[in-house]
């Protein structure tokens, strides 16, 4: 039995609160619009969610991957675009907490728990599995290091005030490319946001390219030590950012079982609910066991990340199956709701877009597939 | 400045259509509805947190219903409130109005030394509005409920309280006993850091024994206001069917809509 605390209850009572005032009646205009709104970032800032797991010391809430994932849940059941930018934004926070030195942590912590933006830069046009295959480089100039490169598919590229970069800067004794990660402040000269990317999912977070044109850096900003770029980059990747996809995938879910309900209940056929058919209730079956099996993988896994055990492989199969779940659950409510479905009145093909666009979302069901497989194969 | 706040945990309006009321005891039948704190005592909270962080000292709340409702009463005390008295006793089910009032007298005067007692203008499932001054009366202060503003320019607390066709202005002295209305503020948001501290501030449950309260005073016994019978409204429209030649039938309906007042 998994079952959350009477506190966490509380917070999830609380999120919810804030979620339901502020975030779900303007869910369908951040999709159509498909702008980051800024404004209410700043305005989760007091409640603690930006700082979710980060310690008091350093602005956070002092809590742990559990309460992330109750908040991220909670704010996908509406706007999983906007629970998206804020797992990119935990993403950069998770790096500078668990890699970061103390100054770095007491320098750039508190400032991105109390409404600054951050981020993880990794992705390249060359391809976002093939990590090492990364082209742009930081070269130690003088003193300070020059970075220079294009990022794409960056969540949050527009609008970060602290993010965290990859970059190649050299090689190995065996050749093989040395991956360094910098901190590098928003306003930076030659730190600039490039395209914004048109998605079909997800609106509502901004996902575009980092520009890198000669960004001049102090060793200061170098995060970890030279090399380490793997360990960070696909430890906040592996860890935190998939276990945030897996909660906005289940907060997806919880939206498209609560949605099949109430449309369900309320649609009236031949003079009786629809739900009185035996192949709706089919559907709102699957909707609670798919939601059920992804609300225990992706709870259990964060669980394990708070309890300090290694969880990759729970992690990757709570992303696999609470993202690919989430598809099917909206493609089967907009099944249930025939023409409605498509109607965009209603949050279900929002839901179906922003489904299919968590299975890139740090690392594709393929990866995730590989991940498992590879951890089983290895026991 | 020592403020109490009276709230009351109510069944979650958004799950009102669940509520079913008991044909015998004519109770409301709550089982497995969720509960929430009344809405408008979230804005007598605020007001009270406003006016300590203007003036400093304590907010306490004070709250008659059973002893499982701890957990609610814990999101008030995440809101900022200090610490919370629960009164709670089997003799206190079925209270009405007064008799939810003296008991909650009681439990304000066991506590003492308060410069302010707050309430919600009124509760939303029941909303008779008779508690603040049911209070104000008990305890022998002056009462005002509907309370859209609120200043305190020590001695002297101005109010404005709404009434049907406006608002009148006072100036009192403290204490008192007011009901503020929902117009008065916006709620703070609770944080999370909030609910974390909230788990170690203290809760105190009395019961009949620790107030001091004759039995025969609360609960159904001490409720002058019993409800009577039970009467569903039939919600099924007027009609009338008119028979005979079209001619005839639009004459009699044109006669109807003259009755009726819709035609000259």
């Amino acid at each position: 039995m998994l079952e959350l605390s009477e506190q966490q209850e509380l917070m999830r009572k609380v999120v919810r609160d804030f979620v339901e005032k502020e975030i779900a009646p303007i869910a369908r205009q951040i999709d159509e619009e498909d702008t980051c709104p800024v404004e209410l970032f700043q305005k989760m800032a007091p409640l603690g969610i930006n700082g979710v797991f980060v310690p008091a010391k350093y602005g956070g809430a002092g809590l742990g991957f559990t309460e992330m994932v109750l908040v991220l849940e909670e704010i996908a059941r509406h706007a999983a675009g906007l629970a998206l930018g804020l797992v990119a934004h935990y993403m950069g926070v998770y790096a500078i907490m668990t890699w970061g030195s103390e100054e770095q942590k007491q320098k750039y912590l508190p400032r991105i728990c109390s409404g600054g933006f951050s981020g993880l830069s990794i992705t390249e046009p060359g391809g976002g599995s093939d990590f090492t295959g990364q082209k742009s480089t930081g070269q130690l100039v003088d003193g300070e290091w020059v970075l220079n490169g294009r990022k794409c598919f960056i969540t949050n590229s527009h609008c970060m005030s602290v993010n965290v970069v990859t970059v190649r800067t050299g090689e190995d004794a065996k050749g093989r490319p040395q991956i360094s990660a910098f901190i590098i402040e928003g306003d930076t000269p030659g730190h600039t946001p490039g395209r914004k990317e048109k998605k079909a999912g997800l609106r509502g977070s901004y996902t575009g390219e980092i520009i890198l044109n000669n960004v001049r850096l102090s060793p200061d900003n170098l995060l970890g030590k030279p090399g380490d770029g793997a360990k960070i980059s696909l430890g906040t990747l592996g860890e935190m950012g998939r276990t945030g996809t897996a909660a906005a995938a289940l907060g997806i879910l919880r939206g498209c079982l609560e949605e099949s309900v109430k449309y369900a209940k309320e649609r009236i056929i031949y003079g009786k609910p629809l739900s009185n058919l035996v192949n709706i209730q089919m559907i709102i079956a699957q909707n609670r066991t798919d939601y059920e099996a992804a609300r225990l993988l992706t709870y259990n896994a964060a669980g394990l990340k708070d309890a300090g055990k290694p969880c990759a492989q729970e992690v990757s199969m709570a992303k696999f199956f609470a993202t690919e779940a989430s598809v099917k659950a909206a493609k089967r409510t907009m099944d249930l709701m025939g023409g409605y479905g498509v109607i965009t009145d209603y949050p279900v093909s929002r839901f179906l877009r922003d489904a299919v666009a968590t299975i890139p979302a740090c690392g594709t069901s393929h990866i995730m597939q590989v991940i498992i497989a590879g951890a089983e194969l290895r026991k | 400045m020592n403020i109490a706040v009276c709230v009351k945990p109510v069944p979650d309006p958004g799950h009102y259509n669940r509520i079913n009321i008991n044909p015998e005891t004519k109770l409301l039948d709550r089982k497995g509805i969720p509960v929430i704190i009344n809405p408008v005592d979230k804005n007598a909270i605020e007001a009270a947190l406003q006016l300590k962080e203007q003036c400093g000292g304590k907010v306490v709340l004070v709250s008659m219903a059973p002893p499982d409702t701890v957990e609610t009463l814990k999101e008030a005390l995440a809101m900022g409130v200090d610490e919370a008295y629960l009164l709670s006793d089997r003799a206190f089910a079925g209270s009405d109005t007064l008799a939810t009032a003296k008991i909650l007298a009681a439990g304000l005067k066991k506590i003492g030394q308060l410069d302010l007692i707050l309430t919600g203008s009124e509760s939303a499932d029941s909303g008779t509005s008779h508690v603040p001054s049911q209070l104000g009366e008990l305890l022998g202060l002056p009462h005002l409920n509907h309370i859209t503003e609120l200043s305190l320019e020590l001695p002297v607390i101005k109010m404005k309280a709404k009434i049907e066709n406006g608002y009148v202005e006072y100036e009192g002295r403290l204490p008192m006993v007011l009901g503020v209305a929902r117009e008065i503020n916006t709620p703070r948001y609770t944080t999370l850091m909030g609910v974390v501290m909230a788990q170690n501030k203290p809760i105190t449950i009395w019961g009949l024994n620790d107030l001091g309260l004759d039995p025969a005073g609360t609960g159904l016994s001490g409720s002058p206001t019993q409800p009577g019978d039970l009467h569903f409204p039939r919600h099924g429209r007027k009609s009338e069917i008119l028979k005979g030649e079209p001619e005839a039938i639009a004459g009699k309906i044109i006669a109807i809509l003259r009755s009726a007042g819709v035609l000259a």
